[in-house]
């Protein structure tokens, strides 16, 4: 009574071939990204090591550590992180908690899509024009990490939005007929309920904040520096333009040392956001709502 | 949403806590995150308003729309007689950005069908971390990849002199395009409702037939967005395409030319120009043009996918 059909057959043929077919077409995508990391990993593990992360460039670049490099990146990235967090969240609460249904929350939204999808250049043109000549910060720490600030503001906007919004509205609810404020009610219900997800944000703005590049180039990262920065105003080393730099425009530089610096690189935006995964998905199963 | 007992309207009808401590922090907090809010459009104007400031003295002045557009000469330092024609750059990013969509549009529409129709369970989950991940890889480090790995493989595969071209960078970016094309179209896949696959598959049609005459239809628009904004994506990247065409002023005739986008000579030539300069206001025009676009570009998808959530 329910034996296939010729056709039935037909059809299930099909379906496996396109199965087959786009299963190996998604294979595809994925292989060459990871005989890419395994060269990475083959070719800059050896020279890895304590020293390299820990000491300072020596011989014009050519060997040594790449010690001011990294502690630059953690120095943009922190600053950077103190001006968009603050200004993100609350433009998050504001969309979230706040805006009515208008053509002015329509303009905003449209605005952060913009900002996500302006090219890294143009920022960086932003930023010099913007912050190092007119706000006169000259090439400094502070003006590429408000650069990078504003690059990055959309992905914390994005996740700050998306984890309040997961929050229940009845939530929202019992607390004002509490007699709460709107205030209090984001203060003590939303928030609480929402700060693990908003931390996966912030976590994947560090990564990204990072590996970025070209909007630091003209306006505050530089490739070499007798000293480490000592303020905001100063300029610093970082670990994407070191990379550019020491693939691109040194000469006589061991194989190694560029695969080196791209491997770290790589290796600390991959841990952030496996983690920021991980943290995910922990708040995903620990969810009673 | 209808809210109930909103705050909002209650502070309205008590009087007696109008200048309540609590309703003062709360209008101040209002007043704060809204300030927030606006800061997203006060930063994309700025950010045409200062572009434009920096480049206005060349459009201004030097600025010949004819050469700028229809020109291949980029001779921006000539001592005699600096030509602004950026025709070549333009057929740089074209014809890397077309070749990069040809590269990552076949591939991640079908990776996207793959893991929102055919995979389910631990293997859905870890395709989708998996492309999450390929979508973090930072530029430079893409770049350095076209650099050293791809640069020789291309020298020995294809038996030419410079690895360094049109091929290198597309397939470069293409790579670095597919993951968000792959993570926005499996979106758009599975923002199809459930009902029409069930109604089509109680009308008897295979798993295939459901994807393919209803499912996929359905989910046109978002798709479109999905490409659009690799697009934006693959025009306005810089630092990989910086490293991986070669960067030489050619209008290419072969996948194997090398060719100079226009992010890359902004990122390449911006440190050399003095402040001002016919050259420097040059570059930031350069970056007006690319701004226009992508907004357009990113405007359109918008408009695009919202039709969808509407529909």
């Amino acid at each position: 009574m329910f034996e296939a059909t010729q056709l039935n057959r037909k059809n299930q043929r099909i379906q496996k071939l396109y199965r087959l077919l786009l299963g190996s077409m998604t294979g595809l995508l994925i292989l060459p990204v990871i005989l890419i990391l395994g060269t990475l990993i083959y070719k800059g593990g050896p020279i890895i090591s304590f020293d390299f992360l820990f000491t300072n460039p020596t011989n014009g670049m050519t060997a040594g550590g790449i010690f001011p490099a990294l502690l630059g990146t953690v120095l943009l990235v922190i600053v950077a992180l103190l001006a968009s967090v603050p200004l993100g969240i609350a433009a998050a609460i504001y969309l979230s908690e706040y805006a009515p249904d208008n053509w002015f929350t329509r303009a905003i939204n449209l605005a952060i899509i913009n900002l996500a999808g302006v090219p890294s250049i143009v920022h960086a043109l932003f930023g010099v024009g913007a912050f190092v000549i007119f706000f006169r910060f000259g090439t400094s720490i502070i003006a590429a990490s408000l650069t990078l600030a504003i690059m990055t503001l959309p992905v914390v906007i994005v996740a700050t939005r998306e984890s309040l919004q997961a929050v229940p509205m009845a939530f929202r609810e019992a607390c004002w007929s509490m007699g709460a404020t709107r205030w209090q009610t984001i203060r003590r219900v939303v928030l609480p309920n929402a700060v693990s997800g908003i931390l996966t944000g912030v976590i994947l703005e560090v990564s990204r904040t990072a590996g970025e590049t070209a909007p630091i180039m003209f306006t505050g990262a530089v490739f070499f520096l007798p000293l480490l920065p000592q303020g905001v105003l100063d300029q610093t080393m970082a670990l994407s333009l070191h990379l550019f730099v020491v693939s691109t425009q040194v000469p006589g530089i061991p194989e190694s040392l560029p695969y080196g610096v791209a491997l770290v690189l790589i290796s600390m935006v991959l841990l952030m956001n496996s983690f920021s995964i991980a943290l995910r998905m922990y708040i995903r199963g620990k969810k009673k709502w | 949403m209808n809210r109930p007992a909103s705050p909002d309207t209650r502070a309205a009808d008590m009087d007696f806590d109008r200048l309540d401590w609590a309703w003062f922090v709360d209008k101040t907090v209002q007043m704060l995150v809204f300030i927030g809010g606006m800061s997203a459009i006060v930063l994309i104007i700025g950010i045409f308003v200062f572009i434009s400031k920096e480049g206005f003295g060349f459009l201004a002045g030097d600025f010949d729309f004819r050469e700028f557009l229809f020109s291949s000469a980029w001779r921006p330092t000539s001592e005699s007689n600096p030509t602004f024609g950026i025709l070549a750059l333009i057929a740089g990013t074209a014809s890397v950005t077309g070749l990069a969509m040809i590269v990552a549009i076949p591939f991640s529409l079908g990776a996207a069908v793959f893991i929102a129709e055919f995979s389910s369970g631990k293997t859905r989950e870890f395709l989708k971390i998996t492309i999450e991940l390929l979508a973090a890889i930072p530029s430079v480090v893409w770049g350095f990849i076209g650099l050293a790995i791809m640069n020789r493989l291309i020298i020995q595969i294809f038996d030419v002199p410079v690895g360094l071209n049109v091929l290198n960078a597309g397939i470069i970016l293409g790579l670095m395009a597919a993951p968000i094309m792959t993570s926005i179209a499996e979106d758009a896949l599975k923002a199809v409702p459930d009902r029409y696959r069930e109604a089509a598959e109680a009308m008897g049609a295979s798993r295939w037939q459901v994807i393919y005459k209803v499912v996929l239809p359905a989910a046109k628009n978002g798709l479109l967005g999905a490409v659009l904004l690799g697009v934006g994506r693959g025009f306005g990247e810089t630092m990989a395409v910086l490293m991986a065409t070669g960067h030489s002023i050619n209008i290419p005739t072969s996948v194997f030319d090398s060719v100079r986008a226009l992010t890359a000579t902004i990122a390449a030539e911006l440190g050399e120009t003095a402040v001002g300069s016919s050259h420097y206001e040059a570059l930031f025009t350069i970056g007006i043009s690319l701004f226009a676009v992508t907004f357009v570009i990113n405007l359109t998808a918008d408009l695009i996918v919202r039709g969808v959530r509407k529909g």
